[in-house]
């Protein structure tokens, strides 16, 4: 039986403080359609979390059933199913369960306290051997009932998977929407990894692309057109202090966090072509990493922040290379098909995900940098900017359905599929958050 | 290079835009007088036509003349049927010190960094013929855009070729 409540709390002050002046919740703009599933999921149960009598603005049971579908690996009991609804461990009846073919159950209940806080309990019991896996005590109050709900989540994913959830992290993304006059307005916005509490951070007349997280998940940088030309952007989520970082003639653009926080990797084009470049934050020096005279872009550093990989065309088509940049040693990672782009690691560094063009279409590729393994995860529609959590199960992408651009998710072993499509206008560009404790 | 910090003018913007995408009717409601003020452009999404208009006026498509030049799939070459086109573009520049930008674009396949070098790309090829036809490269800007501001939105061979172009403004 484990329990660690004070963490709890730390990590669910630690949201407070980051959307402070943020918090105001938009209507959601993104749903969840799960398209696949894994083929033999567990199931389980989430007995409802309430208040008693007090009703709670979020239902938190679930939303953990939610996160736990939407991982693919779970298929939830319905409430309505359910024989009886444990608050505590002297109420679950294994019998209820087992007849229902329940493998785990969660229960808990919320209390309301005298200053009108919460004190949310909750249990994970594995239904067979009738033993309790987890048990701990968070405390928040009404308006952070989604983070405690993931919280819940993320807890009950490690504990039955070994896997680190990652419900409790955010997405960066891009919407162009058309305004009043018909021009479209562009939107950087950020949202629970679940698509609700959709935030604004940034709205533009002009084009804005390619949101990347820091390492610390508090920031963003971002290419905006809003001077007349591509400029790079940092900008803090909880106070909106923005600056300019690049200003030259020509691309300023891809920017990405090091793993340490202390540079950005981006590409300019004020020598002629695309180059690749680190900015050190501190000193304001830049360093180009490449020298070619073909198309280099798109750098993401390995997780030990000791080379980039990039897209170039100087073999003549996009492939995937790295450059280590202590020694400048260059190696080709791609070699099948002749558009490979857009590449990023999971977090094993092992696991290299790109865009491949599949004959005439575009879709998500896996590449096993040790194996060789390579495979095609999705078969939706012009799929573009792969990005994977940060626990390495998932990764989001950009997809077509129609004329709309939206959304979807696909798991690292391509078992699980689903889309997360927006109720109007386009979305593109999702940006997976690291985690945020 | 000059970094700029512009705390308060965004704290402005982008609470004003919280404000609107909290409302009943957000979506709609949160694109006027809200966000970033552009600066350089006229700020609306191009249509592909000759006649583009914009901050720099009108008059390069004086006569007629193609102010929009269009490229194969993954290709910066120039047409041959360009040419006539930008010689006389190339005879008028010579002629006065008129500023242009030279705005490169993308069709939507592929990714969007490459698309925003493929377009930059696409652009410096104009340039670089003006350029041999004696322009002053000083007066040629190059902007590129990527897929970012399609001239159509459809997703059809027809859209992607009039998506992929340089327009002269």
């Amino acid at each position: 039986m484990l329990s660690t409540p004070i963490s709890a709390v730390r990590q669910l002050t630690f949201f407070l403080l980051v959307w402070l002046g943020l918090a105001l919740t938009a209507q959601a703009q993104l749903s969840i359609e799960i398209t696949q599933g894994a083929d033999n999921p567990t199931v389980i149960a989430v007995s409802p979390i309430e208040a008693g009598a007090s009703v709670l603005p979020e239902n938190i049971s679930e939303i953990v059933a939610a996160d736990l579908r939407r991982s693919g690996l779970f298929k939830t009991i319905d409430r309505a199913n359910m024989l009886s609804f444990p608050r505590v461990q002297s109420e679950v009846f294994f019998r209820d369960w087992r007849v229902l073919g329940t493998e785990y159950l969660v229960y808990g209940q919320a209390e309301r306290q005298a200053d009108g806080r919460l004190k949310v309990t909750f249990s994970l019991v594995e239904v067979l051997g009738e033993k309790t896996v987890l048990s701990q005590v968070v405390h928040g109050n009404d308006s952070n009932l989604r983070d405690i709900a993931h919280y819940i989540s993320d807890k009950v994913y490690e504990a039955i998977t070994g896997i680190r959830g990652a419900f409790s992290t955010r997405i960066a993304y891009v919407t162009a929407i058309p305004g009043r006059d018909s021009k479209l307005v562009y939107r950087l916005m950020v949202a629970d990894a679940d698509g609700a509490r959709e935030r604004l951070v940034l709205e533009s007349r002009e084009p804005l692309m390619s949101p990347a997280w820091s390492p610390d998940g508090k920031e963003l940088a971002y290419v905006s057109f809003e001077t007349g030309r591509p400029a790079i952007f940092r900008q803090r989520l909880g106070d909106a202090n923005r600056e300019q970082l690049t200003d030259f003639r020509g691309l300023n653009g891809a920017p990405a966090w090091s793993p340490d926080g202390r540079k950005l990797a981006l590409v300019l084009s004020k020598d002629g072509n695309p180059e690749i470049y680190t900015l050190d934050l501190a000193s304001r020096q830049f360093t180009r990493i490449t020298n070619h005279f073909g198309i280099d872009t798109e750098p993401n550093w390995t997780p030990d922040g000791k080379a980039l990989i990039f897209t170039s065309d100087r073999g003549g088509a996009p492939q995937i290379y790295k450059v280590a940049l202590a020694s400048g040693e260059l190696e080709r990672l791609t070699f099948r098909g002749n558009y490979n782009a857009r590449p990023r690691l999971a977090p094993d560094g092992r696991t290299l995900v790109m865009v491949h063009r599949d004959g005439g279409s575009f879709h998500i590729a896996s590449q096993d940098l040790v194996s060789g393994d390579f495979r095609v995860l999705t078969s939706t529609y012009l799929d573009e900017s792969p990005t994977v959590a940060p626990n390495g199960a998932m990764l989001l992408y950009a997809t077509k359905r129609g004329t709309q651009n939206l959304l979807a998710a696909v798991s690292i072993d391509a078992g699980v599929r689903f889309l997360l499509p927006a109720r109007q206008g386009d979305v593109r560009e999702p940006a997976w958050s690291p985690f945020l404790d | 290079m000059t970094f700029q910090t512009l705390k308060t003018g965004f704290l402005v913007a982008v609470l004003s835009g919280l404000l609107a995408a909290c409302s009943s009717t957000s979506t709609e409601d949160g694109s006027d007088g809200v966000g970033v003020s552009g600066t350089g452009t006229d700020g609306g999404i191009t249509t592909g036509t000759t006649d583009t208009g914009g901050a720099y006026g009108s008059d390069l498509g004086a006569g007629g003349i193609d102010t929009v030049f269009y490229f194969e799939f993954d290709r910066a070459v120039l047409r041959p049927e360009a040419r006539a086109a930008l010689d006389i573009h190339a005879q008028r520049l010579r002629s006065g010190d008129r500023q242009v930008r030279l705005e490169g674009h993308a069709d939507e396949r592929g990714t969007r960094e490459y698309n925003m070098a493929l377009g930059e790309r696409r652009a410096n090829s104009v340039k670089e013929y003006l350029v041999l036809q004696g322009v002053n490269p000083s007066q040629l800007e190059v902007i590129s855009y990527g897929e970012e501001r399609p001239a159509q939105l459809g997703s059809d061979d027809r859209s992607w070729s009039l998506n992929r172009r340089v327009e002269m403004k």
